[in-house]
C-alpha cells in the first residue's frame, strides 16, 4: 500500500525543485516553466489528499488549477513576448528597470 | 487704588509705546508725548507727597500675575514716606532732563528713539520705587538696567558706546545674581515676597541659620548681604564700580538722569527699604559701611587726576553714592536718603552743566583744552558753581546738611566701622571739594586753551537747556533746608518725616560734638577749595611738578588703579577663551555637530545599504519571498 | 504492484524535474516536461483520477507546452547553449534555499494527520466512474468556481489579444 506521506514527499520534492529552478534560471521562459512544475506538484498533493480522504474536493480543485494555470501560462508568455519586444532580451539580468 | 498713583508710572509707559510707534511721524515733535507724560507724573507725585504728609498710606496689589501655593507674584503699589520722597526726586529730575534734552539732542537723528527710551526708563524707575514686593523691585531693577543699556549705547554705531552698554549690563548682572539669591532666601525664610509680610515677621527669623556646605550662615545676615550685592552692582560700589565711568559714553542727559540722580540710587533705596533686615545684622551693616568708606576714598582719589569732564563727575558720583551707603550702613537710613535727595539735584546739575559746556565746545570733553569759559557761558558757570559749592559741603547749600548729617551719624554710631567711616568721609570731603573746584578752575577760569575753531563756536546754551539748569540750581541750594538739624536751630523735619519707615538711629550726640564735627567737615571743604585755587590758579606748575615727582602714583591714579585691566585678564579673557575653545570648539563643533551631521550621515549610509535590496531583478525578490516563507513556516511549526 | 508503479512514476518525475531545471537547451526542457506530464498522468491514474489524467494530458501537454515552444522562437538557441543556464551569483543560494524548504516541508509531512473523511469512497468512484463523480461535484457544489474559471479563461483570451496587438 502506498502511504499518503510518500505522495506528499514527492510533491514536496518536486515543489522544491521548482523553487530552485525559478530562483536560478537566467531565461525567463525557463522561469515560467519552473512555475508550471510547482503547480504540478501542488496538483499531485491535492489529488493524493483527496484520494486518501475519500472526498472529491481536492480533485475538483486540481481541475480548476489546471484551467487557471493554462490561462496564466498564456498571459505570462504574452508578457514575455511584449518584454522581448521592448528590451530585445529574454534574460532576467537585462531587465532591471525596477531598480532602486 | 487712587488714579493719581496709577498715572505716575503708567503715563511714562504709555508715552514710551506711543513715541516708539509713531517715531517716524512725530520726527522733531517727538518730545511732546514724553514731556507731557512726565510732567503730569510729577504733578501726581507732588499730590501723592501731599497726601502722605497728611497721613495717607497705600499698600495694595493691582494685579496678581499668579499665585501658586505660598508664592504670590503680583503688581502692587506701596505709598509711604520713603516712596513719596523717591517719587518727587525721580519725576522732577526726569522732567528737567526731558526738557534739557530738547535742546541737547536737537540735531540727533535718533531724536524720537531717545525720548522713548527716557520714558521707558522713567516708567521702570517708578515701578521700582512704587513696588510693594521684592519681585516688582527686581522687575524695576532689571528694567532700569535695560534702559540704561539702551541709553548708554544710544550711539550704537560707536564701538566704545556699545561696548560700554554691554559692560554696564554684564557687570550689573553679577550684582543681580546675588540680589536674586537674596530674594530667594527671603522667600524661603518668610514664605512671601511682599514687604509687609517680610518686615512684620523679620524678628522671628533672628538666630535662624542656613546650612550651606557645612557652614552655618545666619539667615538675616545672609539675606542682607545678598541683597546688598545687588546694590553694589547697581550703585557702582567696589568691586562692581567699573561700569559707571564707561557709561559716560552715553549722551549727557542720560548721565545726568540715570547715572547721577536715579538709577544708581536704586541701591541706596534698596538698603533703606530693607532697613528692618539690615538693622538686625551687624555683619551686614559693617560690610555696607566698610565698602562705602573704601569706595568713597577710592573713587575720590581717581577723580583727582582725570582729564575728561564727565569722568571726573562720574567718579564723584561713585564717591557720593558711597557716602549714602555709609549713612545707611551706620543705621542712619534717613540721612542716607537725605543725601540721595540733595545729591540728585546738584549732581544732575553738574552733569547738565557739563553737557552745556560740551555742547558749546563742539563735543570736546578734555578739560585741558578748555579754560576761561565763564565769560562765554555765564549761566552755565553760575549754576555749576552753585552745584560745586553744594557738593563740597559748604553751608547754606544743600550738600552741607546732608553730608554733615551722615558724618555726624557715622561718628556717633554704635556700628563698629562707624568712626573709621567718619574719618574717611571727612578726608574725602576735602578731596571732593578739591577736585570739584579743580574742575571749575580748569574749565571756566584762566585762558582758553582750545583751538580757534572751537573759540568761534562758543555760545551759551538755548533756554531749553539753561532753564533746567537754573531750576536745578535752586534745588542744589535750597533742597537741604528741609533737614536743618536742631543744633543749628532747625527742626530736622526730614528725619521726623521719614522716621515711620526707616526708624531713628539710636545715637546721642552732645551739641558740642555736633558743632565740632560740623566745623571739621566745613574746614575740610574750604581747605580743598583753597588748595585747588592755589594749585590751579595761582601756581599752575605745582600739579605738573607733582606728577613728575611721583610718576608711578600718578599713573596708578590716572589709570583707575588698573582695575579694568585686572578684570579683563582674570574674568573676561578666560571666559572668552573658554567660550571659543571649549564651548564652540568642542561642545558645539564636535559633539553637537557630530550628532547633527552624524545621524543623517548614518541614516544615509544605512539607507544606501538597504537600497541594495531593490535591484530590479525579479528572482532576487522571489528569493526574498522564499526566505520569508521559510521563516514563517518555521514559526508556525514551532 | 501498485507500489512498483508508484516508485517508477515517482522516480522518473523527480529525475525529470532535476534535469529540466538544469538543462541548457530550453527546447530540451520543454520536451522533458512533456514526458514528465505523461508520468504525472500515470500518478493520477494510480489515484483513481482518470478524468484528471486525461485533462492533464490534453491541457498541459497538448496546449501549454505548445505555447511554450512557440515562445521559444524568440530565443537564439545557438547562443543559449553556450552559456550557463543559471544566474551569476545565485546558484548555491538557490540550492541551499531549496533544500531548506524541503526539510521544512518534510517536517510538516511527518507531523501530518488527516481530517474527517468525505462520502466519495474509492468503491463509489470506481463504480460510477470518476468522470461522472467529478461532473456531479463540479456542477452542483462547485458551480460558482466553475463559472469564475470560465471568466478567467475569457480574460486570458482578451489579454492575450490585447498584448499581441502591434502599435500602429
Amino acid at each position: 500500500m502506498v502511504h499518503l506521506s510518500w505522495y506528499l514527499t514527492v510533491s514536496a520534492l518536486l515543489f522544491c525543485i521548482g523553487v530552485f529552478g525559478f530562483l536560478t534560471r537566467r531565461n525567463i521562459i525557463m522561469m515560467l516553466l519552473s512555475i508550471e512544475l510547482m503547480l504540478n506538484s501542488v496538483n499531485l498533493n491535492l489529488a493524493a489528499m483527496s484520494h486518501y480522504m475519500e472526498d472529491l474536493r481536492g480533485q475538483v480543485l486540481v481541475f480548476f488549477i489546471i484551467a487557471v494555470a493554462a490561462a496564466e501560462a498564456a498571459i505570462g508568455l504574452g508578457i514575455v513576448v511584449t518584454l522581448f519586444r521592448n528590451h530585445r532580451s529574454v534574460y532576467t539580468e537585462d531587465i532591471t528597470t525596477l531598480k532602486g | 487704588m487712587p488714579i493719581y498713583l496709577l498715572l505716575i508710572p503708567f503715563l511714562p509707559l504709555a508715552s514710551f509705546i506711543f513715541t516708539l510707534l509713531f517715531a517716524k511721524r512725530l520726527k522733531k515733535q517727538a518730545h511732546w508725548p514724553p514731556i507731557i507724560a512726565v510732567l503730569i507724573s510729577f504733578l501726581c507725585a507732588c499730590y501723592a507727597f501731599d497726601q502722605v504728609l497728611h497721613g495717607t498710606h497705600i499698600n495694595a496689589d493691582l494685579y496678581t500675575w499668579f499665585a501658586s501655593a505660598k508664592f504670590k507674584a503680583s503688581v502692587g503699589f506701596l505709598l509711604d514716606e520713603l516712596t513719596a520722597v523717591m517719587l518727587i526726586v525721580v519725576t522732577s529730575v526726569s522732567s528737567l532732563v526731558h526738557i534739557y534734552s530738547v535742546g541737547y539732542m536737537h540735531d540727533d537723528p535718533g531724536y524720537a528713539r531717545f525720548f522713548s527710551y527716557l520714558s521707558l526708563f522713567t516708567f521702570s524707575m517708578l515701578m521700582l520705587v512704587l513696588g510693594n514686593n521684592f519681585l516688582q523691585l527686581y522687575f524695576g531693577w532689571e528694567a532700569v538696567g535695560l534702559s540704561s543699556y539702551l541709553l548708554i549705547g544710544f550711539w550704537y554705531h560707536k564701538k566704545s558706546a556699545s561696548d560700554a552698554g554691554k559692560k554696564a549690563f554684564i557687570v550689573n548682572r553679577f550684582g543681580d545674581f546675588g540680589f536674586g539669591l537674596g530674594i530667594i532666601v527671603v522667600f524661603l525664610v518668610f514664605g512671601s515676597v511682599h514687604y509687609d509680610t517680610v518686615f512684620a515677621n523679620v524678628h522671628q527669623a533672628v538666630g535662624q541659620t542656613f546650612n550651606f556646605l557645612g557652614i552655618d550662615f545666619d539667615v538675616i545676615s545672609l539675606m542682607a548681604i545678598l541683597l546688598f550685592c545687588g546694590a553694589v552692582g547697581k550703585s557702582a560700589q567696589i568691586p562692581l564700580h567699573v561700569w559707571l565711568p564707561d557709561a559716560m559714553e552715553g549722551p549727557t542727559p542720560v548721565s545726568a538722569l540715570i547715572h547721577a540722580a536715579t538709577m544708581v540710587t536704586a541701591g541706596v533705596f534698596l538698603v533703606a527699604r530693607c532697613n528692618p533686615i539690615f538693622s538686625l545684622s551687624p555683619a551686614a551693616m559693617n560690610l555696607v559701611t566698610i565698602i562705602g568708606a573704601l569706595t568713597c576714598f577710592f573713587a575720590a582719589t581717581i577723580a583727582l587726576v582725570q582729564v575728561d569732564i564727565k569722568r571726573v563727575i562720574a567718579y564723584s558720583t561713585v564717591s557720593q553714592l558711597a557716602y549714602m551707603f555709609i549713612g545707611c550702613g551706620v543705621g542712619a537710613y534717613g540721612a542716607g536718603i537725605f543725601h540721595l535727595y540733595t545729591h540728585a539735584y546738584f549732581k544732575a546739575l553738574l552733569f547738565l552743566g557739563a553737557g552745556s559746556v560740551i555742547h558749546a565746545m563742539g563735543d570736546e570733553q578734555d578739560i585741558r583744552k578748555m579754560g576761561g569759559l565763564k565769560k562765554y557761558l555765564p549761566v552755565t558757570y553760575f549754576t555749576f558753581l552753585i552745584a560745586s559749592l553744594s557738593i563740597s559741603g559748604i553751608p547754606p547749600f544743600a550738600g552741607f546738611f546732608s553730608k554733615d548729617e551722615i558724618l555726624a551719624m557715622a561718628f556717633a554710631s554704635p556700628v563698629g566701622a562707624g568712626k573709621f567711616a567718619w574719618f574717611v568721609g571727612t578726608v574725602v570731603a576735602g578731596m571732593t571739594a578739591f577736585y570739584s573746584f579743580r574742575l571749575i578752575f580748569l574749565t571756566f577760569h584762566g585762558e582758553f586753551r582750545g583751538t580757534e575753531e572751537q573759540k568761534k563756536h562758543l555760545h551759551e546754551s538755548p533756554p531749553t537747556m539753561t532753564i533746567p539748569l537754573t531750576l536745578l540750581a535752586l534745588g542744589a541750594l535750597a533742597a537741604g533746608w528741609v533737614g536743618v538739624p536742631e543744633v543749628l536751630g532747625g527742626e530736622n523735619g526730614w528725619a521726623h518725616f521719614l522716621a515711620p519707615v526707616v526708624g531713628h538711629p539710636d545715637v546721642h550726640l552732645s551739641h558740642f560734638t555736633e558743632w565740632a564735627l560740623m566745623t571739621i567737615s566745613v574746614a575740610a571743604g574750604l581747605t580743598g577749595i583753597y588748595l585747588a585755587y592755589v594749585m590751579y590758579m595761582v601756581k599752575p606748575q605745582i600739579p605738573v611738578e607733582l606728577a613728575k615727582k611721583h610718576p608711578k602714583l600718578y599713573d596708578i591714579l590716572f589709570n583707575k588703579y588698573y582695575v579694568d585691566e585686572f578684570y579683563n585678564a582674570t574674568i573676561v579673557e578666560p571666559t572668552i577663551n573658554c567660550g571659543r575653545k571649549v564651548l564652540r570648539g568642542i561642545v558645539d563643533g564636535k559633539i553637537i555637530e557630530g550628532v547633527v551631521n552624524g545621524v543623517p550621515g548614518l541614516i544615509g549610509r544605512f539607507s544606501t545599504l538597504l537600497a541594495g535590496l531593490q535591484n530590479g531583478r525579479v528572482q532576487h525578490y522571489g528569493g526574498v519571498m522564499a526566505v520569508g516563507a521559510f521563516i514563517l513556516l518555521w514559526i508556525f511549526m514551532m | 504492484m501498485v507500489q512498483l508503479l508508484f516508485f517508477y512514476f515517482a522516480l522518473v518525475v523527480i529525475g525529470l524535474g532535476l534535469r529540466i531545471v538544469t538543462a541548457k537547451n530550453p527546447v530540451h526542457c520543454v520536451l522533458l516536461m512533456l514526458v514528465l506530464f505523461f508520468h504525472m498522468a500515470g500518478l493520477y491514474l494510480l489515484l483513481n483520477a482518470e478524468f484528471l489524467a486525461a485533462v492533464q494530458i490534453i491541457v498541459y501537454a497538448g496546449a501549454i507546452l505548445v505555447l511554450y515552444l512557440f515562445v521559444l522562437f524568440l530565443v537564439d538557441l545557438r547562443e543559449e547553449v553556450k552559456m550557463s543556464p543559471f544566474i551569476k551569483k545565485g546558484k548555491w543560494l538557490g540550492i541551499v534555499g531549496a533544500i531548506a524548504l524541503f526539510l521544512t516541508f518534510l517536517r510538516g509531512v511527518m507531523n501530518f494527520s488527516l481530517g474527517p473523511h468525505g462520502q466519495y469512497t474509492i468503491e463509489k468512484i470506481q463504480q460510477m466512474t470518476h468522470t461522472k463523480a467529478m461532473g456531479e461535484a463540479i456542477y452542483t457544489t462547485y458551480i460558482l468556481p466553475f463559472e469564475v474559471a470560465g471568466i478567467i479563461l475569457l480574460v486570458a483570451v482578451i489579454g492575450g489579444l490585447a498584448m499581441a496587438k502591434r502599435e500602429k
